[in-house]
């Protein structure tokens, strides 16, 4: 288990320094410190959603005007986006979600379980391209290489915070 | 040319066919983002395949956010998202996104024709009580107009090209069943393409 202070702030950085100047989110405690960076951070968008798949759009919408934009959710929003994603795979729209997990690695709440299990199988049916972060030391070149295959080769890519990175949380 | 708008359908309202184009005026205006279905089939009709516009065909409920994706990109122009009702009922919480962005350059027409047209004609819950108008205006958009009649046709085209947005236009349209139009271009990754082409300049 990483502190989230220090991989938050490199995550961060290395979105930003890729490019990428719109956040789109659903709060999420695994994405506290990237979301209040973005939300102080004057060089970007930060834009609070109700729903993921809104995010999975507007994403696409960025694209159309040429901007890069990353969507920041948890485990359990990736239901709520399939269909959605039908837009990258039909439009070849760059597509890059970091998605923090619950619902597997040492879970306490049984209601994230049935959709930590169903993540990357659901992402894998639609077309999207799952990466896993689990170490702390892989993160910033995990995160370029999810960058390069979204924004370069024109892919949907879902990097995953694994709860072995993150940590499972406390009850 | 308001006047000449026909009242038709079981609800007697407006002509779409006729009313959409008359108060999108020209669509050159704008960076436009159609939904599904309905709308995607004004555009299209209005002028196909044009490189200022992406038209969905499918993911439904996408047109507002994908607009304000656009929006924020691209902040010296006047994005406009074409929805129909049905198509903004499954996603509507976009709307409060919109507010919550702080962006003033989109604009939404809702063209309300109380039906899924593309499945059956089959009523939607604007026939049974439901404002959208309404809706926008308490989630937050700031300027809301409801265009029922030709002769608000023209104030809702210039509403449509308010810089102090975000604005919200809901035009409310006849429930008859339009033509069965030609096919259209589908492919999502061909229109991709060529708007990013025209619009930035590159791929």
């Amino acid at each position: 288990m990483s502190d989230q202070s220090v991989w938050g702030a490199e995550l961060y950085d290395t979105l930003v320094d890729g490019g990428v100047s719109i956040f789109a989110y659903v709060p999420d405690g695994g994405h506290k410190v990237m979301i209040q960076k973005s939300l102080e951070d004057d060089r970007v968008h930060s834009i609070p959603l109700t729903t993921e798949e809104e995010g999975v759009a507007l994403t696409a919408g960025a694209d159309l005007g040429g901007k890069k934009a990353v969507l920041l959710m948890q485990s359990s929003g990736t239901g709520n986006c399939i269909n959605m994603l039908s837009l990258q795979a039909n439009g070849r729209f760059p597509f890059l979600a970091i998605i923090t997990m619950r619902g597997t690695f040492g879970e306490q709440n049984p209601w994230q379980v049935p959709m930590g299990k169903a993540v990357r199988p659901c992402l894998e049916a639609i077309g999207v391209h799952v990466l896993e972060v689990e170490r702390p030391e892989e993160l910033k070149e995990t995160t370029n290489a999810a960058m390069n295959l979204a924004f370069r080769s024109n892919c949907a890519v879902a990097l995953l915070l694994t709860q072995k990175f993150i940590g499972a949380k406390a009850f | 040319m308001s006047e000449e708008i026909k009242i038709t359908g079981s609800n007697q309202r407006m002509d779409r066919a006729q009313a959409v184009p008359a108060i999108v005026g020209n669509h050159r205006d704008f960076l436009v983002v159609t939904g599904l279905a309905g709308t995607a089939q004004d555009m299209y009709a209005i002028e196909p395949d044009a490189d200022n516009c992406f038209l969905l065909g499918g993911a439904m409920g996408a047109s507002v956010s994908m607009g304000l994706g656009l929006a924020l990109a691209q902040p010296d122009r006047q994005v406009l998202v074409m929805c129909g009702d049905g198509e903004l009922l499954m996603n509507v919480g976009a709307l409060a996104t919109v507010m919550a962005s702080g962006l003033t350059n989109l604009s939404i027409l809702c063209v309300d024709n109380e039906r899924y047209g593309e499945t059956g004609n089959q009523i939607t819950h604007t026939s049974m009580g439901t404002d959208l108008a309404v809706t926008a205006k308490g989630l937050g958009i700031r300027n809301v107009m409801t265009v029922t009649a030709p002769d608000e046709i023209e104030a809702g085209r210039k509403e449509l090209r308010r810089t102090d947005g975000p604005t919200f236009v809901y035009l409310k349209i006849s429930d008859a069943k339009p033509p069965k139009m030609s096919s259209r271009n589908f492919d999502a990754a061909d229109r991709r393409i060529a708007f990013r082409r025209a619009q930035l300049g590159h791929l």
